[in-house]
């Protein structure tokens, strides 16, 4: 009986390990995969071209510098409508709204994470283009903004929904404890619960700035696909091109082990190099914070 | 009772909330100012709710059924027009676990003096000083509040209160979590304070109502059962319930 026992825990523990280390293996990998495949691009580019400001395969001009910019430019216009929104609408959620209106927004608001980003870029390339087009007066519609624009509406409910959660798990006695002593609602949540909150929060927009970096589909489809190294504020309304859309469009179409091809396995390891940049910040202000609540209640 | 000296006037107050679980039924009940007054009862009698209406920390929660009148002084606290704010800077409250808010230990005194616009640095050390808390934090005042000890907490949470200078303190069940000497330290505290402030304690045992009562009132099932200074109720008590509670054969 007691052999029996053994036997399955051991089965059990070594399935389980198993599938914690074969995690790692893939993710290793891929890295290894990424960089066999993006590391001759260093040999067989010189520096200088790979650091220029053109990017057209064609004639063997393989800037990554427009694409970088490209999307650094769509990723902070998104980040900057996504945050303030996005936490706005937790704090809603969390603290204003009555509560059926909290259940019928909640649900939605977590389906509407789920969408799939080719509907959205669809929607994006028939409605929000040409209204842009018309009212902002542009050339075309389909510029860096309007990519901006719609990777923040895909971050929000991400951000949303992980911000609402870390909020509505503030103990309601600090809610009270503020105002028993005179803080208005406003003060209350300003000045007690979204500090309490913060490590979720701050969670909350990682993930929501990691999905708008990584996002290929709606950015390729509506941010106009043209590789111009942004220069000043209103590069914002001109088109621009992400790394993950220059990919995306070109990998179909490159012969394999060709330099062009070595290049976009670069610009691959780039991304993956910000991603995990991304991370480990996250990971290291989150690991703080935790460090110093441990401090504190031992 | 000396009629003049009443602070808090209660008159047939009724209160229901939308799940039924607790209620106030028809109380009247003078608060006297300058006195400690307890109101004591077991688990479910309405004692909570009763202070929870008199600083309005009840528009939270989903009463559907508030009738009777409230007086602080001249202030009609039920009236939709009083101004909450300024009635809670009046009327402090102390809650029953220790609620230090995610600051440091000054922080969490100067956080009430802020948001209500005062500027006085005298007042840390001050509050600090009447909830018998200065000597064993002034070395240590920008330490995150979390790290005191449970008492500590809890007269930090007094201090709190006592900053923003109200006429009355409620507290509920302030000592529950505490060991004894923490305790002791609260109720002296309470003691002193009297000589300033109104005080309505809902204490956590009957013998902490005995202890400090300058006037008590018994709730039962929310019915004010029996109402007096604090010296006749624990030695002559009028209702045969009253008795049986203070005797400890229920409750």
């Amino acid at each position: 009986m007691d052999r029996d026992l053994n036997l399955g825990e051991m089965i059990i523990t070594r399935l389980i390990n198993i599938a914690g280390y074969s995690a790692i293996i893939f993710v290793g990998m891929i890295f290894y995969f990424l960089l066999r495949e993006g590391l001759p691009t260093l040999n067989e580019v010189n520096f200088g071209n790979l650091v220029s400001n053109r990017w057209y395969p064609i004639e063997a001009y393989f800037g990554i510098l427009p694409l970088l910019g490209g999307s650094l430019v769509i990723t902070i216009g998104a980040t900057l409508i996504a945050v303030p929104f996005g936490i706005g609408t937790a704090v809603y959620l969390a603290e204003i709204a009555p509560r059926w209106v909290r259940e019928i927004l909640k649900p939605l608001v977590e389906v509407l994470a789920g969408l799939p980003s080719v509907v959205l870029g669809f929607l994006g390339m028939l409605v929000l283009a040409p209204f842009l087009r018309k009212y902002l007066q542009l050339p075309t519609g389909l510029t860096a903004f309007t990519g901006s624009l719609l990777l923040g509406g895909m971050a929000i409910p991400t951000v949303v929904s992980v911000a609402e959660d870390a909020i509505d798990a503030v103990p309601k006695s600090y809610r009270d404890a503020s105002l028993a002593i005179g803080a208005t609602k406003w003060q209350t949540i300003w000045r007690v619960t979204l500090p309490a909150a913060k490590s979720g929060v701050t969670t909350a927009i990682m993930l929501g700035v990691g999905r708008a970096i990584g996002e290929t589909m709606t950015v390729m489809m509506v941010s106009g696909n043209a590789p111009v190294l942004p220069g000043g504020i209103r590069a914002l309304f001109k088109p621009a091109r992400t790394m993950t859309a220059t990919i995306a469009a070109e990998m179909g179409e490159v012969a394999t082990g060709s330099v062009h091809y070595h290049v976009l396995f670069f610009i691959g390891m780039v991304l993956f190099l910000i991603s995990l940049l991304i991370n480990i910040t996250a990971s290291f202000v989150v690991f703080r914070q935790r460090q110093r609540q441990e401090r504190i209640l031992s | 009772m000396n009629k003049n000296n009443q602070k808090i006037t209660i008159q047939n107050l009724i209160l229901h909330y939308s799940d039924g679980t607790e209620s106030l039924q028809d109380i009247s009940l003078d608060i006297p100012a300058h006195a400690i007054t307890v109101i004591f009862g077991p688990a479910g009698g309405g004692k909570s709710s009763l202070l929870r209406v008199l600083n309005r920390l009840n528009d939270l929660v989903d009463v559907v059924k508030l009738e009777g009148e409230v007086y602080l002084d001249d202030l009609d606290v039920l009236s939709p027009k009083t101004d909450v704010i300024a009635l809670r800077r009046r009327v402090g409250m102390v809650f029953a676990r220790p609620v230090v808010l995610p600051m440091s230990i000054q922080e969490n005194i100067t956080y009430g003096l802020e948001i209500a616009g005062i500027k006085d640095d005298q007042r840390l050390e001050d509050s600090l000083e009447k909830a018998a808390l200065w000597e064993e934090v002034k070395d240590r005042l920008d330490d995150p509040a979390v790290t005191l000890s449970g008492g500590q907490q809890q007269r930090l949470c007094l201090a709190r209160v006592l900053a923003l200078e109200p006429e009355v303190i409620l507290l509920d069940e302030p000592t529950s979590g505490l060991d004894p000497i923490s305790t002791g330290k609260v109720e002296e505290s309470l003691q002193a304070l009297k000589e300033d402030y109104t005080i309505v304690l809902v204490p956590h045992s009957v013998q902490q109502a005995a202890r400090t009562a300058d006037y008590a009132a018994f709730f039962l099932q929310g019915k004010l059962i029996e109402y007096a200074p604090g010296n006749l109720l624990f030695t002559n008590p009028q209702d045969q319930r009253t008795q049986d509670y203070v005797e400890g054969r229920f409750g």
